[in-house]
């Protein structure tokens, strides 16, 4: 361990591309966490993010291209540095027997993490992946490989379902059994989800994203309006029916 | 908790429900964080500095954990003085009925801004106005904090208390060579408390990156390390004015609070113990102060103050 200083410095060890903007980067490292749980990524001279764990061991990070930081990540090649400190935050609690896990766009990295943690158990997920088209439509195949039912809704119908995930997932409720809800994606993906869990009495843990700087309860930069920091308290949030 | 003994702080003439207090800069950016450490069971909260314009503040990393406490440079992120003062009249109001006090802390690049801030933030009524500065992590673009020179921290107080009328407290550097001079000047212009300190300044390299972690290079070292730097200033700040002194710096545990109080504090600033234990440390440091006070039979924490000063 690089205990001197706060972070890892680790070393990419494979990229995979999985569509037109997002990328799969498997580090060198590994590290004790949950799923639902992330990582501060360091690129030195260029910025610090919050990343949520796509797996741990090794660290695995599944990255859209949006803006300055992530174009500097997805510039890095196989066997260049970057820097991590982490776990942080709390991740998903396995519950139920026939949990729905609704993901919205690059929101099936933590998602796919748990899946495989869930199969370690006697729960048999579903999982549904939203997105706005068939291009942003990831991870069809690694869901695939684990041998889970995975519906697609996409909001213009070019690959799936056509309609926005809670939607298509208050269909799923309807005709199969379902236990719980989990959720990472767009916030108003989570609050549909949320409302459905509402509305079904089904228990719902979903994962929010926010700008960070600390990651660790002290500087409150990511409080949502209520007092709740995403970084600390989350960034999985529990409903309780 | 033991009847006979209270906790109950008097400063500046306000009450305090206890002499913890949440310290500037650590999870008071909303009303509904202020709150929250407020029910936690802090005596009185900081919001976070605000500056007469927005501020961005530096880019990440910002703020790091090593062994022995926190290395922060955030840049003084804040939304603004207009903006921070519907912040603080939400929070007085959500703290009202907890009889828990609010201080707004102030920023400026010059004495006026200093005045200029405080009389917008001063509309929204919070207990007190705290004047920073003391922040070690801005010089890049105000140059040396005003705390660095007895006669500019003065000039700045004096600017502040010529506007507004609720209790101003100054608070202090330990990055310079005689924290009691500048005490001293600060208690000459008017200032009605002392904190004291802020970060010390401080630095750490990645030596796989061979560069500063801080995207700042520099930044303010807070937590358990710089405790004896903290006491040692309070108890030379007691000896040198009369003004209360709220103290910061690594406290802890209750231990660590009674510590302050000794060298001379009248309240004490909690801030990087957030990190390890959330907001819930304030309780917990009370009791433990509570079960100290009861052990060593202190009825009050009156008794403790300055009690070092042998």
């Amino acid at each position: 361990m690089n205990s001197q200083t706060s972070h890892f410095a680790c070393r990419i060890e494979r990229v995979e591309r999985e569509n037109y903007r997002v990328a799969t980067f498997t580090l060198d490292l590994a590290l004790d966490a949950a799923p639902g749980q992330f990582v501060m990524l360091w690129l030195p001279g260029v910025e610090e993010r919050p990343l949520s764990l796509m797996a741990c061991d090794p660290v695995t990070l599944t990255v859209a291209r949006v803006g300055p930081f992530t174009t500097a990540l997805h510039e890095r090649r196989t066997g260049e540095r970057v820097w991590v400190r982490g776990p942080y935050g709390n991740g998903f609690r396995q519950t139920g027997e026939h949990p729905l896990l609704v993901a919205g766009g690059y929101g099936v990295a933590p998602l796919l993490f748990l899946t495989r943690r869930l199969q370690a158990t006697s729960a048999h997920p579903t999982v549904l992946i939203g997105a706005r088209t068939a291009r942003d439509v990831i991870f069809v195949e690694r869901f695939g490989a684990l041998d889970v039912p995975v519906l697609v809704a996409t909001d213009d119908g070019s690959q799936g379902t056509q309609g926005l995930a809670p939607d298509v997932a208050a269909r799923a409720i309807e005709s199969q059994p379902v236990s719980s809800l989990y959720a990472c994606g767009p916030e108003p993906m989570l609050d549909g989800v949320a409302a459905l869990a509402r509305r079904h009495r089904l228990p719902a843990q979903l994962s929010y994203e926010r700008k960070m700087r600390c990651a660790f309860g002290v500087c409150g930069t990511c409080a949502r309006d209520d007092g709740w920091l995403v970084c600390r308290d989350g960034p999985v949030r529990f409903e309780e029916p | 908790m033991n009847p006979e003994i209270t906790l109950e702080t008097n400063l500046c003439g306000v009450r305090l429900p206890n002499p913890t207090l949440l310290a500037s800069g650590i999870l008071g950016t909303s009303a509904a964080l202020l709150e929250r450490v407020a029910r936690a069971g802090a005596g009185a909260v900081t919001a976070k500095s605000a500056s007469l314009e927005p501020r961005a503040g530096h880019p990440n990393p910002t703020v790091i954990s090593w062994e022995a406490g926190l290395l922060n440079a955030v840049g003084l992120a804040n939304p603004g003085a207009t903006a921070q003062a519907g912040i603080l009249r939400d929070a007085r109001s959500k703290l009202a009925t907890l009889g828990v006090p609010l201080i707004a802390s102030v920023f400026g690049g010059t004495s006026e801004e200093f005045a200029g801030v405080a009389q917008v933030l001063a509309e929204a009524e919070p207990d007190f106005l705290e004047l920073n500065i003391s922040c070690p992590n801005v010089g890049d673009e105000f140059g040396r904090p005003f705390a660095a020179d007895p006669q500019a921290a003065a000039e700045v107080t004096r600017a502040v208390k010529a506007v507004v009328d609720v209790p101003v407290i100054v608070k202090l550097s330990p990055n310079v060579a005689d924290i009691a001079g500048v005490a001293r000047a600060v208690e000459e212009a008017g200032a009605d408390a002392i904190a004291a300190i802020n970060t010390v300044r401080g630095m750490a390299i990645d030596v796989r990156a061979a560069r500063p972690v801080l995207a700042n290079r520099f930044g303010g070292l807070s937590g358990p390390a710089i405790k004896p730097v903290a006491v040692r200033c309070v108890f030379e700040c007691f000896a040198a004015v009369s003004i209360p002194i709220i103290g910061i710096g690594g406290v802890s545990n209750g231990l660590d609070a009674a510590e302050m109080m000794m060298a001379g504090a009248t309240a004490v600033g909690i801030g990087s113990a957030v990190y390890q234990n959330g907001p819930e440390v304030f309780a917990r440091i009370t009791h433990e102060l509570a079960t100290f006070m009861t052990e060593e039979s202190y009825r009050s924490v009156k008794e403790m103050r300055g009690a070092a000063h042998k």
